[in-house]
């Protein structure tokens, strides 16, 4: 052979490899444990033993190692995979990082995630996108409180492939007898759980024994090498074996001869000339193409990106789900999910929230906490709120139907996050477990008379004025003076008091944050009952809380809903203390106080700002009287004798 | 080919495929959530891929949103010309945004070192133009393989109305449901590339065979060597300093940014397939090559605090 053919041969070698690497799949695997289990430290050696740590991380790690090292003069593995330089300070890992090697099998994505219980949240957002979770046990300690509480994240989370990795093995003598008690202990305790496979192997992290090598000093461990595991486990086969869901992204309609379906296939597989199922409305048709990321294909599975077509012309948006017509999704606007909670604020039921299903964005609250669940030892608890890291069995009431499927069945159309409807923040993750069958069963009675019928009768336009401001800043004061106005001027209306209604219909509510919300809930819905009936009404509550105003102002119609921010300092308050209370609390007989003990929320863009100060309620009351004539709610017969 | 040997089985999709997917899934909900996206455009070949992985998501439409370039009038102009030529190619919009405060001052990374005209030319004209036409979620080809504190970036990344990142108070990502919202004058960076290695850059770049920048493939060209690295010599501004010589070498380039802080790497690589190998065969992580990231470990964390990409 020459020069030239060794070379030749050497390029073809070459190319055959690279298009290898082209079939290669990809396992998405979480690790948790925590820092002192040699978590990073596992992940370092993964790294480096696969030779993705290159020559200048390497150079930039021995710098750092000196600096933050806590192995003395050995290269510190961990620090190549604690990232943020706060964390890398204070020696812990405390959010979700995501680190890649490949060997010539796989492609591994690695969700490195916090062990500790305050980052239970953490390791949920790392397991949801994971096909396999490594728990890292110190064989020294054998189960702890966290391997047990990391187990049960995991099969919530939907996992089903779990390696016990024991670490560490080599500080008890490289035992099999440690090894054996350990795993046994282990497969006891998760038969309860889902996982299919669960693989225990001994190993060492910081010495690499069986991590991607055998080790010499375990001759009687036959099993594979974690990486051998990892290379070599099948997963993912319930998404291609469940049946067909498509949620519908986006209406692809370059022109009026092409309207196509894009999204992501949930689960299953299509193929042209099937027929679907628009879950809700029960629409079908039969699919008419198929358009793959690489052209037009007979058919497609899931985890696909897709645009499909159809045979007839029927209406569909985003958010819509695609189905299987012989499977069929379920579709109900109630149902019971599990709830981990990832805000600071605790989850308060009855407080309206953002849901996002597939790509349908609605409004839920949480109706009721059926059981907290103590994370360490899956005990059933009771409870009215839901604080960070918190997990709990909810019922949940969504402001229209949408379809799903139960998260064990399908852990994307199953799964949905909450976000905040003020800060807009991700304060939750739910994973159904079923639809409360009572929302088909109780339907809107129709009824003929309505609000325009009723307002008309009054010659009004209903409206709720609704007074917000600390306790003492003059709110019933002048709701009661502007209803005196109405009542002069020939208008009907009602006040609702706070105190009044503590009396009666909400006498079973106390002051905690979470008997505010429904307390201001109850108050919403009445006021909005009376604004059918076509009334003005006046509520004059604290109702510190902007979700719950929102929530209220949601429940009217569009310009009923006008905020009164009854703006008067807290000292002026206090100074004026009508009922003594503000000297109750500071002496500690009223708890949750709003102002001293409990916040309360100014309205960012009230209609009306009064700033409560040396101002006669008279002249306040004549301001707002003066605004609802300007807005055209005092129109009616008085001026041009038509009604509204 | 035997499938089982690589262990693909014939269901499963390959790592490229489940990427792509995972990238049009994410370009495409971007589209559907924001009202005025747009799509960083940086003509290399992570933005590259990103382009053609936004003309695969909405085909037979055109995608929804316009290409910005913040162009720091110090590029390739290697790079300018194929910028230019692909926005026509695909027939599509592009911005085209130089901050012209730093063009008054004449900020060069010559005299003004990298660190000023990187804040100067790139985040502040970037800060300007996201804020000139109002857009509310802009797409990077960030991955998160290519430094630590892109490790942890989310997807969707939430940016403060100063275009700031807080990586202590990032919003929970979970499945594909990415949170969309966002309060006027707040936005998102969209990162349809975060679990990309730069491997899997080049092998899709070599299966789908995508157009790119010439200066990614080896060839004779002028260099000086500065600070330990192959500056190429693009234009008249770069000026020798003494000791300096201009030589021709055999260079490519494996990330492409301004000239004068890119450095060139040797090689013969000038075919894909032979990037490709050389990539496998690499001990050099890319991001060495450019001048920005060296001062410290941590720097890029503190850039993208105060509005980096």
């Amino acid at each position: 052979m020459t020069i030239a053919d060794i070379q030749e041969t050497a390029e073809a070698a070459v190319n055959e490899y690279i298009l290898a690497q082209e079939t290669k799949d990809q396992l998405r695997f979480l690790t948790c444990g925590s820092v002192d289990d040699g978590k990073s430290t596992l992940i370092g050696r993964l790294l480096y033993d696969t030779k993705l740590i290159f020559e200048d991380q390497l150079a930039a790690l021995e710098r750092d190692s000196r600096k933050h090292g806590t192995v003395g003069e050995d290269i510190d593995l961990a620090l190549l995979v604690d990232g943020l330089e706060a964390e890398r300070e204070q020696g812990i890992t405390i959010d979700v990082a995501y680190r890649f090697f490949a060997t010539d099998k796989r492609k591994f994505i690695v969700a490195d995630t916090p062990g500790h219980e305050q980052y239970t949240r953490n390791m949920a957002t790392g397991a949801s996108t994971a096909d396999l979770a490594v728990l890292l046990v110190d064989a020294r300690n054998g189960l702890m409180v966290q391997t047990r509480r990391h187990a049960f994240i995991a099969s919530l989370l939907g996992i089903r492939h779990v390696v016990l990795a024991i670490n560490k093995i080599d500080l008890v003598g490289f035992s099999q007898e440690r090894f054996e008690e350990i795993r046994k202990d282990f497969e006891s305790f998760a038969s309860g759980f889902d996982f299919e496979t669960l693989e225990a192997i001994p190993m060492s992290a910081r010495y690499g024994d069986n991590v991607t090598a055998k080790s010499d000093k375990m001759s009687w461990y036959s099993g594979p090498t974690l990486l051998e595991h990892l290379e070599t486990v099948e997963f993912g086969e319930h998404a291609l074996e469940a049946p067909f869901r498509f949620p519908v992204q986006w209406v692809n309609r370059p022109n009026l001869d092409f309207r196509g379906y894009s999204g992501t296939i949930a689960s299953g597989r299509v193929t042209v000339g099937e027929e679907l199922v628009v879950a809700g409305p029960a629409k079908s048709s039969r699919v008419k193409s198929i358009i793959g990321p690489d052209g037009e294909v007979p058919e497609a599975r899931a985890g696909e990106a897709i645009t499909l077509t159809l045979e007839d012309e029927i209406d569909i948006s985003r958010g819509d789900l695609l189905s299987s017509a012989a499977h069929r999704p379920e579709v109900a606007d109630q149902f019971a999910a599990h709830l981990i909670w990832m805000s600071d604020e605790p989850l308060l039921p009855g407080r309206p929230y953002m849901l996002k299903i597939g790509a349908r964005t609605v409004t839920a609250t949480v109706s009721e906490i059926k059981h907290k669940i103590n994370v360490n030892t899956f005990e059933h608890m009771a409870g009215k709120t839901l604080e960070l890291n918190e997990i709990a069995f909810c019922n949940f009431s969504l402001s229209s139907a949408v379809p799903f499927d139960p998260y064990e069945a399908n852990r994307t159309t199953g799964a949905f996050i909450l976000i905040d409807r003020i800060s807009n923040a991700t304060v939750g993750a739910g994973m159904v477990w079923f639809a409360l069958r009572r929302a088909s069963n109780i339907h809107w009675q129709a009824l003929e008379i309505d609000k325009t019928a009723r307002s008309q009768k009054l010659g009004q336009k209903p409206a709720v004025l609704w007074f917000t401001g600390l306790s003492g800043s003059g709110k019933s004061t002048i709701a009661s003076m502007v209803e005196k106005k109405l009542h002069v001027d020939g208008r009907q209306t009602y006040t609702l008091d706070g105190d009044n209604v503590r009396h009666g219909l909400n006498k079973d509510l106390g002051f905690t944050d979470a008997d505010r919300v429904e307390n201001i809930r109850r108050v919403g819905e009445v006021a909005k009952l009376f604004t059918d009936a076509g009334l003005i009404t006046l509520v004059s509550f604290i109702s510190p809380f902007r979700s719950e105003r929102r929530m209220a102002r949601d429940l009217m119609g569009e310009g009923e809903f006008i905020e009164v921010f009854v703006d008067t300092p807290i000292e002026e308050c206090r100074r004026r203390d009508p009922k003594g209370l503000y000297a109750k609390a500071d002496r500690g007989e009223i708890k949750n106080f709003t102002g001293i003990d409990s916040p309360y929320e100014a309205p960012e863009n009230p209609e009306i700002h009064i700033r409560n100060v040396g101002r006669d309620p008279e002249e306040v009351a004549e301001e707002i009287i003066t605004y609802l004539r300007e807005k055209g709610f005092l129109a009616g017969f008085a001026e041009d004798g038509e009604g509204i | 080919m035997n499938m089982q040997s690589h262990g693909v089985t014939p269901e499963r999709l390959s790592n490229l495929k489940r990427l792509e997917a995972e990238s049009i899934h994410i370009i495409r909900e971007v589209a559907a959530e924001f009202s005025n996206p747009v799509m960083l455009y940086s003509i290399g070949k992570d933005s590259g891929v990103m382009l053609h992985l936004a003309m695969k998501a909405f085909y037979p439409s055109k995608p929804p949103f316009p290409l910005l370039h913040v162009d720091t009038t110090w590029k390739f102009r290697e790079m300018i010309r194929f910028r230019d030529d692909t926005a026509k190619r695909l027939g599509l919009d592009l911005i085209v945004h130089t901050n012209p405060e730093g063009l008054e001052k004449n900020i060069s990374p010559f005299d003004h070192g990298s660190s000023v005209h990187t804040r100067i030319m790139k985040t502040e004209a970037l800060k300007q133009a996201l804020d000139k036409y109002g857009f509310d979620a802009a797409f990077g080809g960030a991955r998160r393989d290519e430094e630590k504190s892109r490790a942890k970036e989310r997807v969707f990344s939430f940016r403060n109305a100063n275009h700031g990142w807080d990586p202590k108070n990032q919003r929970p990502e979970l499945w594909n449901l990415y949170n969309a919202r966002v309060a006027k004058g707040e936005s998102i960076r969209a990162f349809p590339l975060s679990n990309w290695t730069e491997l899997d850059i080049w092998q899709y770049i070599l299966t789908e065979d995508i157009p790119m920048v010439p200066l990614y493939f080896a060839a004779p060209r002028p260099v000086v060597e500065r600070d330990g690295m192959l500056i190429m010599v693009d234009d008249e501004r770069m000026k020798l300093q003494a000791g300096e010589t201009i030589e021709e070498k055999m260079v490519r380039f494996r990330t492409l940014g301004c000239y004068p802080l890119t450095g060139a790497i040797e090689s013969d690589a000038d075919t894909l397939p032979a990037i490709v190998r050389e990539m496998l065969i690499a001990r050099t992580s890319e991001r060495q090559g450019r001048l920005i990231d060296k001062d410290e470990s941590a720097s890029m964390e503190k850039k993208k605090r105060e509005g980096y990409f």
